[in-house]
């Protein structure tokens, strides 16, 4: 690991605006720096300010961002009215990272995927203008949605697949400002710059995440992944359906690993609205998701597990 | 805001203060500075849990967070636990189920299942628990929930034995 300083910080007022790399639970900045991927030249520890309870707000709920990702899924008001939440949250990491691991710093975990995390190799998130050797290397765990000719790697969290499904929205604070956005918004696309990951400017951190009031229906997340446990998804789902005398009255889904973002398509929201539920809407809504997805050769086989993890999840949500 | 501030904390009870290179993780210090040895290297990186160490009385990776974040925090290890002539039950019931073969992820198992307890007494749920409001500590939840120590020698089968019989004693 690099040399470093490191500084505490004992109120938000120290940690908006510094230069410093903020440093929360650290579970995945902590282990790039180990690798040698992440250098800063100083730390500064968040993890003494606040921002660690969860409060009703508007009759929604306003998530600190150091709430640790274990308090959040044990939260009963997570557990009883976002249940999609607190399953994805679950279906992350291990206990001792979920333990750790924070919701401003999930949501800001690194975009990335093995080349990213190998130095020797070339990558443009890693080391803007060197080249990408995943496009035409091992892109088995890779992206077949809004990648560029720069960068394929994948968004590889859950908690926050769930949070643009549930359409929350993240609050940021910088030097004298704040801003709210969301979370939908919040990841960037590769385009020609892979090196930023998601729409934070320099000295700005989030301060929490809000939960609009809660949406009903039927919550399902379903992770398709090579092991039970303690594995990133080959593909997600996050699906919030609400039905209303027989016809879908609601349509949130949000697919993780797929992108450099968690994915959203409002077309496939719109293709479910107003219709009623049966397997063969499913199979037309998800034909209509994949049209636009492409395979890199290993990851081929991404597009037609997320065509059916979809199907799968809709016939689970509707009871279709 | 402090600049190259000590951390002062407690390790198995004992008050320490740190104030060294920023870059030792709590696992080295515990090791290296304490000669606490229990606590084990596997992967220094998150992935085995021979590293798991009690803080706060939550379960961490004791390799991906640093010394110098522990402060006022209270530390339990591997050997703040039980010893030889004062075993906890979870240790005995390692022993009598074989819970182990070679034994390197040993302390580590049984520090992640001891706070593993105490999180299902809370009624946390996890990713297989069917209704997230009531959790029942089936074979498979326990599974999932001991997912992040993995165990090279496959005593698994024996590790869940020996976590079912402290969970029907103390339960």
């Amino acid at each position: 690991m690099r040399e470093f300083s490191y500084a505490r910080a004992t109120g938000i007022s120290e940690a908006a605006g510094s230069t410093a790399r903020v440093i929360a639970g650290g579970t995945n900045l902590l282990d790039l720096m180990k690798l040698e991927v992440e250098t800063p030249a100083r730390l500064l520890d968040i993890n003494h300010i606040g921002l660690d309870q969860i409060d009703e707000v508007e009759n929604g709920l306003r998530i600190g961002a150091l709430v640790r990702n274990a308090d959040c899924a044990a939260n009963e008001r997570v557990r009883r009215d976002y249940p999609l939440l607190a399953r994805a949250i679950l279906a992350g990491a291990s206990p001792q990272l979920r333990n750790r691991a924070t919701t401003g710093g999930n949501l800001c975990q690194r975009t990335r995927c093995g080349y990213f995390m190998r130095l020797g190799t070339r990558c443009n998130k890693r080391e803007p203008g060197s080249g990408c050797d995943a496009i035409d290397g091992i892109n088995r765990e890779h992206a077949i949605f809004g990648s560029s000719s720069a960068c394929i790697a994948t968004y590889p969290g859950d908690m926050a697949v769930a949070l643009c499904a549930l359409d929350a929205t993240v609050q940021i604070t910088g030097t004298g400002s704040s801003r709210s956005v969301p979370v939908r918004g919040f990841h960037r696309l590769p385009g020609d710059d892979p090196s930023r990951d998601n729409v934070l400017e320099r000295g700005e951190i989030i301060t929490s995440v809000t939960l609009p009031p809660p949406a009903g229906g039927r919550q399902v997340y379903r992770k398709v992944r090579d092991r039970a446990s303690y594995a990133f998804a080959l593909v997600s789902v996050a699906c919030v359906l609400g039905i209303r005398e027989g016809l879908i009255s609601r349509a949130n889904l949000a697919f993780g690993s797929v992108a450099h973002k968690p994915w959203h398509d409002p077309e496939l929201e719109k293709a479910l609205l107003g219709e009623r539920p049966s397997p063969q809407l499913f199979t037309r809504a998800a034909d209509l998701l994949v049209a636009q997805a492409k395979g890199k050769g290993d990851n081929d086989f991404k597009i037609p597990l997320l065509r059916r993890a979809l199907i799968a999840t809709l016939i689970d949500a509707s009871g279709a | 805001m402090s600049q190259n501030p000590s951390a002062k904390f407690t390790v198995n009870g004992q008050k320490v203060e740190y104030s060294g290179d920023p870059r030792r993780s709590l696992l080295d210090y515990l090791r290296d500075e304490l000669s606490l040895s229990g606590t084990k290297k596997g992967c220094d990186h998150g992935q085995c849990g021979a590293c798991t160490v009690i803080v706060d009385g939550r379960r961490v990776n004791s390799c991906l967070t640093l010394a110098m974040m522990q402060d006022g925090c209270e530390v339990a290890t591997i050997e703040g636990l039980g010893n030889p002539a004062s075993l906890t039950v979870l240790q005995r019931a390692f022993i009598a189920h074989d819970g182990f073969q070679c034994g390197y992820c040993t302390p580590g198992q049984i520090c992640s299942a001891t706070a593993m307890i105490a999180e299902l007494e809370k009624g946390w749920p996890s990713y297989v628990s069917a209704d997230l409001m009531a959790v029942a500590p089936s074979d498979q939840e326990l599974r999932e929930r001991m997912s992040g120590n993995l165990c090279r020698c496959g005593a698994y089968s024996n590790i869940i034995a020996a976590i079912r019989e402290v969970l029907q004693v103390t339960q």
